[in-house]
This record gives structure tokens, sequence and C-alpha cells, in this order.
């Protein structure tokens, strides 16, 4: 797990193609005004808002991030399909339930990806994330984070549900972060 | 035939807005009037684009665009207000 | 217009306005605040997927392409989730009551006793 970024001047590169990426879907062309001033943005504002940030794992393996985001769109389509039919079906034959999902990662940002993956996806909207950051002493070790859940309808165990988030979501992102 | 698909889906649309009009009169609590209110304003960025397709004009997508970045902001401060008592502290 | 192409917007159209109606559903139908927040969520995300796609594909037939339906899907996309997050915490803040036979409610309680941003409930 890395922290420190490879370029000073470019302390997060993924976000930067991002914004440059938005800018011109904003202005809709690619004239050269429109790619110089999306060059300077992508540049000036990661610098301006660093010292907002606490300092976070970079990415280390951008093509997995890649696949991670087409797996995460197919399950969006296939879970909300699912969701439309348990909100149309019988009322009485829903089970929700609040689980805790103990988590492997320990950072904010990753845990904070996981968490909208978890709530976009399978049934299950992700309430709290503790214990909290502000919580601990100063110096006091990190404790192992756990992630609050709600599912509509708990068809199996909690157990198969929490092996599933882990396998399918949490270990890519431990592949992508190297954490 | 698109254009009677483009009114179907209107008056799909607005019968959702209804829905959501009924959940925010009724509540019963607070969170549920901001849930309301938020699946509202999503609702209402797909009448405006509705209406940019019935008019054939992408004119509208500012408009959509403004919705949608003011309606997530503005949830986002009640909540935080409703959990914090202060917005900006 | 070809005559498949106005085939594909309809059905983008539709598709995405009925799971709109869905999650509109979920919210009225529902027992509790819990259940409610899903239906919203997520059917609405792909409900304007379906629509703004079907924007995207009449506008590409009309000659004027138009990417900003794009940027449109990608904000909803992102910002979906965390405006939940916050909803279900002010819930959970507030104490609402779940329906009966929801398992698992001391998570809730353990969950709840180490954070520290919140404000005493008047």
């Amino acid at each position: 797990m890395r922290f420190e970024p490879k370029f000073r001047w470019l302390p997060t590169p993924y976000r930067s193609v991002l914004l440059f990426i938005v800018w011109l879907l904003l202005s809709q062309s690619i004239e050269p005004v429109h790619l110089f001033f999306a060059l300077i943005l992508a540049v000036v504002i990661p610098l301006l808002t660093l010292r907002f940030r606490d300092p976070q794992p970079l990415i280390e393996r951008p093509l997995l991030g890649l696949r991670y985001i087409l797996r995460v769109l197919a399950d969006i389509v296939t879970a909300n399909a699912q969701v439309a039919l348990l909100i149309l079906g019988p009322k009485a034959r829903l089970k929700p339930a609040f689980v805790t999902v103990p988590l492997d990662l320990q950072h904010e940002l990753p845990i904070t990806i996981l968490a909208s993956t978890v709530s976009m996806t399978p049934g299950t909207v992700s309430a709290e994330i503790y214990p909290s950051k502000d919580s601990l002493q100063p110096g006091e070790p990190m404790p192992q984070r756990c992630l609050l859940i709600h599912v509509l309808n708990l068809s199996g165990t909690e157990a198969e549900l929490i092996n599933d988030i882990k396998q399918r979501y949490e270990a890519p992102l431990k592949e992508i972060f190297q954490c | 035939m698109l254009d009677n698909v483009i009114m179907l889906v209107f008056a799909m649309i607005s019968i959702a807005l209804l829905l959501n009009l009924y959940r925010l009169l009724r509540g019963p609590s607070i969170p549920d009037r901001i849930l309301a209110l938020d699946t509202m304003y999503i609702n209402s960025i797909a009448l405006i684009i509705l209406y940019g397709l019935l008019m054939e004009s992408p004119l509208y997508f500012e408009a959509a665009l403004l919705i949608a970045m003011l309606g997530f902001v503005s949830t986002v401060a009640v909540c935080k207000f409703l959990l914090r008592g202060d917005i900006i502290e | 217009m070809e005559h498949w192409i106005e085939w594909v917007v309809a059905f983008f159209l539709l598709l995405g306005g009925s799971f709109v109606l869905i999650g509109s559903i979920g919210l009225t139908r529902m027992p509790d605040f819990f259940m409610r927040l899903h239906g919203p969520t997520k059917a609405t995300t792909l409900g304007m997927g379906g629509i703004l796609l079907g924007s995207i594909f009449f506008f590409y037939t009309h000659g004027e392409t138009s990417v900003h339906e794009l940027l449109i899907t990608i904000f909803l996309l992102i910002t979906a989730p965390i405006s939940a997050h916050m909803l279900i915490k002010t819930a959970l803040h507030y104490k609402l009551k779940t329906i009966d036979k929801t398992t698992g409610k001391e998570n809730i309680h353990a969950a709840q006793q180490k954070q520290h941003d919140r404000k005493p409930l008047p």
C-alpha cells in the first residue's frame, strides 16, 4: 500500500483524468481551448484541495479497478430487477434484517467505495461504519472496523450474505489498493 | 409511435410523483419526508428530460443537471442538520 | 428516423418509466422507513439510467450528439448511495421504529455506541 504519489504536482492522477473527462463532457467539444482549460483544471483542483484530505491509499491496479466498475454496473442491473420484484411481491414474505459485516479494510477511501457499492447492489443499504475515527484517542491504533447494513429480504443465512459481500466486493478492492 | 410512448412514460412518472407527494404529506417521520423530497427531485429530472425529448431540443439538460446537483446538496444538508444541529462547523 | 432505433428508444423509455414508478410504489407501500429506503435508491437510479439512455439514442439519430445525459447518469450513480447513507444514518439517530419481524436489531446499538458525530436528541 502506497500513500505518497509518484509526482508531487499530480497527487491524484485518476481523479485528474476524471476531472479532465467531466470538463470535456460538460463543454461538449474537443476544441483546443477546452482541452487546454480542462488540463489546467485537472492539475489545479487536486493541488488546491490536497490539504483538505487525509492521505488515502493510492490505486495500484487500475485495470482491475475498471473490471470492478463493469462488474458493479452489471450487478446494479440484476439487483435492481430483484428489488423491483420484491417491492411488487407480497409484503408478508419479506424478511428485513440488520447485519454487521466485519471488514478487513482499514482506510476511509476503500471503505467508502465498498459502502457505496453495497448500497447500490444486492438489496442492501449500508447504514453505519464504526468505530469512527473521531472516537479514537490520538495515537490509539485503529481497531477492526465494521459495516452495519440493512437488508430488504434476507433469503439465506447472515453468514452467507457476509461471505458473499466479502468475496464479491471486498476482495477485489483489497487487490486494487494492495492493502 | 414514439410520441405515444413518451406520453405514456409522462403518465407513469406523474403517478410516481403523486405517490411521492402522498408520502411527503403523510410522513410519519422527518426522514420519511426528506426521502420523499429526494425521490421527487429525481423524478422531476425525468420529467424535464422527457419534455426535452418531446420538444426535440437538448437545451433542457442543463436544467436537469442543475436540479440534480441542487437536490443532492440539499438532501445531504438537511440530513446533516438533523444529525448534528449544524451544517458547516 | 430509422425504424428499429425508434423501437430501441421506446424500449429504454418504457423500462426507465416503469422502474421509476416501481421505486415510488415501494416508497408508498412498504411498512417502515428502512424498507421504504430501498425502492427510491435502487429502482429509481436504474429508471433514470433507462430514460437517459433512451434520450442519448434519440438525439444520436437526430444528428445532435448530446453527452450531458451521460454526465447526469454518472452524477446520479455516484450520489444515490451517499444520500441513502445520510438518510439511514438520520433514521437510526432518530430511533425510528422497525417492523417487528426485523432481525438483528441488537446490532444497531453496538454500532451507535462509538459514534461521536451526533448531537443529543431534543
